[in-house]
């Protein structure tokens, strides 16, 4: 998705031709997108039931969600490719980093420290979410 | 309304697509829908749209299957990002193709009733709520706007430093790596600081631009595609003769904020101001 195209098909004017607005005019993404039609629109509960918590908890993994590469490549979500903690040399070191960390652990303790590390993150953001989301409307 | 709509009275007609496909996939509802705004464009399950009338009020639906679109399958297809995206989308351009003709009031997405007359149903049980936000968002386009921080990075660290750090790596590596991971985070929550009063500023002059103003939880990097740290993800619904003077703001907004990186999405469907019980204008108090 390149910068400046239209934001929407059909859907009228472009502003802002680059002075100030870094990327000029968005185009509508799939992350914005899924954020409006489930997060936001009327909200009725017709003859199906889908549980509006089910939505609630969608809508959070949503925010929290690693798609598969493919999937994520095609939404245009590709912010790993430039990340160098996923780039292929930073992960060897990484994997050695855990083998040896694994190894102090085993020859220290029985209990493994990095497998608890693994989880700190999402849980985390999920507490974050958690309280962004007692905003006001 | 203009066109023959498949009422209820219809006697449970309106199933044009397969046999099975009574239940009614709701987009959005409006004052009036003419079909043949939607003719050729494909429903959420690949089925045509159409038109449920009552109350003086039209809702765009389409006839979807239970099989597929009951409680159960329903709630394992909103798991599938494929199905999900391609419904997302969908979706959304049937309720900016409404956008384009009449105030539009979208509906979240996945709401389904039995049949049609479920749907005029809600039509004329909730015909004041309706016409009550219909009123508010006539006339008015909501915009998005996203400010990201810029990524604190490793100049902000003076120079001067960097003979000092040399000696102290020398004498002592542990305690200079300390000291400089002190100061990259204190570099770091200022720039957190400078940004999120740039955003604030921002939000503030654009929100006296627009009827109301909405706050949303700012996106993770996973759903913005951006890797940096977004500070403030708003909505605005701006009257449409005010839309030039809005942008233009936001524009030059962003050029005297330059610690941040500001973008405009829009014009979009008032998704995030559907509701009758938004605050109208003014927009103040709306900073969560």
């Amino acid at each position: 998705m390149s910068m400046g195209e239209m934001a929407q098909p059909g859907g009228g004017r472009v502003y802002g031709s680059g002075s100030g607005l870094s990327s000029g005019h968005e185009p509508a993404n799939l992350g914005d997108i899924l954020e409006r039609v489930l997060d936001r629109g009327l909200v009725i509960a017709g003859d199906i039931r889908v549980n509006l918590l089910d939505i609630e908890l969608l809508t959070i993994k949503l925010r929290l969600i690693i798609a598969s590469v493919e999937t994520a490549r095609e939404l245009g979500i590709d912010w790993w490719v430039n990340d160098p903690w996923l780039s292929s040399n930073h992960r060897e070191l990484e994997e050695e980093n855990r083998r040896l960390r694994d190894r102090v652990a085993e020859l220290e303790a029985p209990r493994t420290e990095s497998r608890r590390q693994v989880t700190a993150g999402p849980a985390q953001e999920a507490r974050e979410e958690g309280r962004r989301s007692a905003r006001r409307r | 309304m203009n066109l023959p709509p498949t009422s209820p009275a219809d006697g449970g007609k309106g199933t044009e697509g397969m046999p099975g496909d009574r239940a009614a996939w709701v987009y959005a509802v409006a004052r009036r829908i003419d079909e043949s705004w939607l003719a050729g464009v494909a429903g959420v399950a690949g089925g045509p749209l159409r038109a449920v009338t009552a109350a003086g009020l039209a809702a765009a639906v389409t006839g979807v299957s239970l099989d597929d679109f009951g409680e159960e399958p329903l709630r394992r297809h909103l798991e599938d990002l494929s199905w999900l995206d391609a419904t997302a989308r969908r979706h959304h351009q049937v309720i900016e193709i409404i956008a384009r003709h009449e105030p539009v009031i979208p509906m979240r997405l996945a709401t389904v009733f039995d049949d049609d007359r479920g749907v005029a149903g809600l039509l004329t049980q909730r015909r004041d709520e309706f016409a009550a936000a219909l009123g508010q968002i006539d006339g008015r386009t909501e915009w998005g706007i996203k400010i990201y921080a810029g990524s604190a990075s490793d100049d902000q660290v003076s120079p001067g430093e960097d003979g000092a750090d040399a000696r102290e790596t020398a004498a002592s590596p542990g305690a200079a790596y300390l000291r400089r991971r002190k100061r990259a985070i204190s570099a770091d929550s200022d720039a957190r600081l400078a940004a999120s009063a740039s955003a604030d500023a921002i939000h503030a002059a654009l929100a006296r631009l627009a009827a109301a103003a909405q706050l949303r939880p700012p996106q993770a990097p996973q759903l913005s595609g951006q890797q940096e740290r977004m500070v403030l993800n708003a909505a605005y619904l701006v009257d449409d003769a005010r839309s030039e003077e809005f942008a233009a703001a936001a524009d030059s907004l962003a050029g005297s904020h330059p610690a941040v990186r500001v973008t405009l999405t829009g014009p979009w469907p008032p998704y995030s101001f559907a509701s009758a019980d938004v605050p109208g204008s003014p927009p103040e108090g709306t900073r969560a």
